[in-house]
């Protein structure tokens, strides 16, 4: 049994998930990064993008964060992020809808960071669907 | 005695109509206040979390970042004044508005030009009437405000605040906002939230964290990661200065509407008596003058 420590997924205006896991992985600026137990100090920024859970009964628990950042202390680790969401709480008809609507204005010149952002968090919220469905 | 029993009925009446409308917005005020500290302590572990982090990149790294970077002779100054939307709230909006107008005179007497930020509509009126130029105004949340409206100040803040003097941005920016400490007080405040001034204790007690905080690493840099929290800090603080006004505000218009209320019923009170009190002489005349046509009426039979 792989060893587990406690997970806090906090939003701006809630606490998201929290509980137990064996591993975390989130995407931050630098890259994709998988944190396990006993995991040393750290601080990074997340970009918009999905983030797996696994818990120590084997289920994922995929999350929908919107940048924020990711905090690892000894004692626990905890997604920080404006908002957050779980991947059965998001509308895969909405998703794709804004996915589309990011997607034309990236399309016709609108390559703003705002669009962008909003582009990922489209395409990671429509990703997280997929991944649970 | 001077005003007529149906003068009085209608009065009453009226009284009693304000009085149902008074109750029913007191009511309605108490309720949003439970919903609106309901939200306040819902966001408390994400601010502290931010809070956390933000102390612990600011005391590992000497790093000067823009937003925290002091001017050494400050000469423009942005003030953030927060009111309420609607009246009826008692001197909420103006216990706010004397306040900021003492700062904005405390910081031209320090040779500070200062600009106007205000949210609300109280706010917005008063600086119109008075044709004060405001550098920004926004209105319709000031007592249910979403991070989506409150993210439209703070990020308007940050960019006046970074944009260089000379081209008409800030060297320091005061909010002015009413503390919710209890359901009777309110407190108008004024606090500096830009430049930041990173304290080590967050301004919430967090009862996990003991000792010092552990040594992070920072992925990439701590500068990278200062950089995107402090944006998101700032939203934070600003947030939670539009979640106190609002609790204030509700509370302001629970207390107003409530002696409202009372005052009414009061006024009730009396106008019931002074109506019974002009029925029953309008009924002693009656029999007075009944008995005085009697006894008229029998004189002149005993004439006869």
């Amino acid at each position: 049994m792989a060893e587990t420590f406690w997970v806090e997924i906090v939003a701006a205006d809630r606490r998201v998930w929290e509980g137990d896991a064996i591993s975390v992985v989130a995407r931050t600026t630098e890259g994709d990064i998988g944190v396990l137990a006993r995991h040393e100090p750290m601080i990074a920024p997340l970009i918009p993008s999905t983030s797996e859970i696994t818990t120590p009964d084997g289920r994922r628990e995929i999350v929908v964060v919107d940048g924020g950042f990711l905090s690892v202390t000894p004692t626990r680790v905890a997604l920080i992020s404006p908002s957050a969401q779980l991947a059965h709480e998001i509308s895969l008809a909405e998703a794709e809808a804004e996915l589309r609507t990011a997607q034309k204005a990236l399309e016709a010149g609108d390559t703003t960071e705002e669009n962008h952002r909003h582009f990922q968090r489209a395409s990671a919220q429509v990703k997280a669907v997929h991944l649970i469905a | 005695m001077p005003a007529s029993l149906r003068e009085l009925r209608q009065r009453r009446r009226s009284v009693q109509t304000t009085k149902k409308i008074t109750r029913a917005m007191e009511l309605i005020a108490a309720s949003r206040i439970v919903k609106a500290q309901q939200a306040a302590s819902e966001s408390l572990p994400y601010t502290r979390e931010l809070n956390r982090a933000v102390a612990a990149v600011a005391s590992f790294s000497g790093y000067d970042h823009p937003l925290t970077h002091e001017e050494e002779h400050p000469t423009r100054a942005a003030v953030l004044v927060v009111t309420s939307d609607r009246g009826l709230a008692g001197a909420y909006s103006t216990n706010a508005i004397k306040l900021g107008d003492r700062l904005v005179q405390t910081l031209r007497d320090e040779g500070k030009e200062v600009l106007t930020f205000i949210t609300g509509r109280k706010g917005i009126a008063y600086a119109q009437f008075r044709n004060r130029p405001v550098a920004g105004s926004w209105a319709g949340f000031s007592d249910k405000p979403t991070h989506q409206q409150s993210d439209e100040v703070a990020d308007a803040l940050i960019e006046a605040f970074l944009k260089p003097t000379s081209e008409g941005g800030v060297d320091e920016i005061h909010v002015v906002y009413t503390r919710f400490e209890s359901m009777l007080v309110q407190e108008p405040r004024v606090r500096r939230v830009l430049p930041l001034r990173v304290v080590r204790e967050a301004v919430t007690p967090d009862p996990e964290a003991k000792g010092p905080l552990p040594l992070y690493q920072f992925e990439p840099d701590a500068e990278t990661v200062l950089n995107s929290l402090l944006p998101l800090y700032v939203r934070n603080r600003i947030h939670f200065y539009l979640m106190q006004a609002a609790a204030s505000e509700l509370a302001s218009k629970q207390k107003a509407m409530k002696s409202a209320t009372d005052n009414a019923e009061s006024l009730i009170q009396k106008l019931t008596r002074d109506a019974n009190q002009a029925r029953q002489s309008q009924i002693t005349q009656e029999i007075t003058e009944i008995v005085g046509g009697a006894s008229a009426l029998a004189e002149g039979n005993d004439e006869e």
